[in-house]
């Protein structure tokens, strides 16, 4: 019996698509992917993802136990900021992908990937070297409100001053009137807001942003849409771009391993693999012919396999087949030539600079 | 739930099939086109290939899944919708006209007749909507 949200009814109601996405009865669609894929970057999208998981470190040493868990750095972050960071095993695999904010040195929450909030919560539980985590999970409702015009919608239903939260900044306070944490964060590549408020105003609070946000052409968006905008930003997808035998140095995610920031769990490994030399990087590529690549096929370099596409779509907004997979790091350079094995025929590929979809 | 003309056959697979002249003209359905979402690319056999019913003939995608296209009917490929190359999404809009995908030249035209009409598709389709 796949587990719900607050909305799930609210969903159904509006005709979406629903489908199972880690044991979540999740939209997949409302109007059509590639309509909500524009409506999020020309004006905004609404976008349930209240499956995702939260785990709080709180009272005497929260962020230090915190801190100890993941290659990013809470001390360097003032209070209400939050950094992207990787929740690493001993290896330097991702145990999954995190962002964690900071409210004070007493309280950090940390919001991990719907498919490992329970693994995420006793890995931190077994690895925590003070601070006992709380899962929070079914405490929060999460939307997500993403597109250039989500803060001027947003705005008109809080008296918290958007323009003060920077990227990456959050505050506390009411929306529509309900509690929220505002985030300014998201997994689209543009501008806008997550806000985890209490699962009994999430349908109080999606209905506001939706009326608010009609006459400026926001829609609600689905799975789909998230999968793509991601995907022409080249974020990673936990389980297909990144997993536990993946590191932050393999992936391209250097910038969150903090190395000065003293020890954490996985820096050990990382340390030597960095010291060995990374043997495999995650690369973008955009295919030079006819097709598109997707999650398990085969990379070639001369009809030898050399790698597998972690990731692949049409991008609505770049107008390319465009695909992320791991090679070896001799192929990662822009400009190299590669085949993908679409359905067994090799059809030509070239590695690209990244995002796919460059700001604006 | 779109109506599914009368004049055309169809499939368990969700295509449809339709005589014309001495060729069958064949695409995918009004449920199948809802069922895929944005087509965005669309894989087609040659003129000439031979396909054998039941088997698949090309591929449809959209943004995020691929789908095999089977033939309703045993035959030879006469002519393919080149224009689906640049505008797969013509599947989405017009499946019946504008979005049809092959015409095939039957090897047995009677096996047209072994299709489902369109009461017996429609039937097919309400048994298995959730």
């Amino acid at each position: 019996m796949a587990q719900k949200t607050p909305l799930n009814a609210v969903h159904r109601a509006l005709g979406a698509r629903m489908v199972d996405f880690a044991g979540w009865d999740m939209p997949v669609q409302y109007a059509g992917v590639v309509t909500e894929h524009e409506a999020v970057r020309s004006a905004a999208g609404l976008f349930d993802v209240s499956h995702m998981g939260e785990i709080e470190f709180r009272g005497e040493g929260a962020l230090d136990s915190a801190n100890a868990l993941i290659s990013n750095d809470l001390r360097r972050i003032a209070d209400g900021q939050a950094v992207y960071a990787g929740l690493l095993n001993h290896q330097g695999g991702f145990v999954d992908d995190v962002v964690a904010y900071r409210f004070s040195p007493e309280r950090v929450l940390i919001c991990v990937n719907a498919s490992n909030r329970e693994k995420d919560f006793a890995w931190m539980v077994e690895n925590s070297p003070r601070v006992r985590p709380l899962n929070r999970s079914d405490d929060f409702a999460q939307l997500a409100v993403q597109g250039p015009k989500a803060a001027g919608i947003l705005q008109r239903l809080t008296t918290v001053p958007l323009q003060d939260i920077a990227t990456y900044h959050f505050r506390e306070g009411e929306v529509a009137g309900v509690p929220c944490i505002i985030s300014r964060t998201g997994y689209t590549g543009e501008d806008g807001f997550e806000l985890y408020c209490p699962p009994d105003g999430a349908e109080r609070l999606w209905n506001a942003v939706l009326e608010a946000g009609r006459a400026d052409g926001l829609l609600p968006a689905g799975l789909g849409a998230r999968d793509t905008l991601r995907t022409e930003m080249k974020y990673a997808l936990y389980g297909n771009d990144i997993d536990d035998a993946h590191t932050p140095l393999e992936a391209g995610l250097g910038w969150i391993v903090k190395w000065d920031k003293g020890d954490f769990v996985g820096r050990a490994a990382l340390a030597e693999q960095k010291a060995r030399g990374v043997q495999r990087k995650l690369v973008g590529f955009e295919m030079r012919e006819a097709g598109i690549p997707r999650h398990g096929y085969l990379l070639q370099k001369d009809g030898q396999p050399v790698g597998e596409v972690t990731s692949g779509t049409m991008g609505p907004t770049v107008k390319k087949a465009i695909g992320i997979g791991y090679v070896p790091t001799a192929l990662a350079a822009e400009a190299t030539p590669l085949e993908v094995d679409i359905r067994g025929r090799p059809a030509r590929a070239e590695v690209v600079k990244t995002p796919f979809k460059h700001k604006p | 739930m779109a109506d599914n003309p009368k004049n055309l056959r169809y499939t368990k697979e969700h295509e449809w099939a339709r005589r014309d002249g001495k060729a069958v003209v064949v695409g995918v359905t009004a449920h199948a086109q809802e069922s895929l979402g944005d087509v965005v690319y669309v894989e087609l056999p040659k003129v000439g290939a031979t396909v054998t019913a039941g088997s698949p003939f090309g591929v449809v995608e959209s943004t995020k899944a691929v789908s095999e296209l089977f033939a309703p009917i045993s035959g030879k490929v006469t002519r393919v919708n080149a224009a689906l190359a640049d505008e797969p999404s013509t599947i989405n809009s017009d499946p019946y006209g504008a979005g049809w995908i092959v015409e095939v030249e039957p090897s047995d035209p009677a096996q047209l007749d072994g299709l489902m009409d369109a009461d017996a598709y429609q039937e097919l389709l309400a048994k298995t909507a959730t």
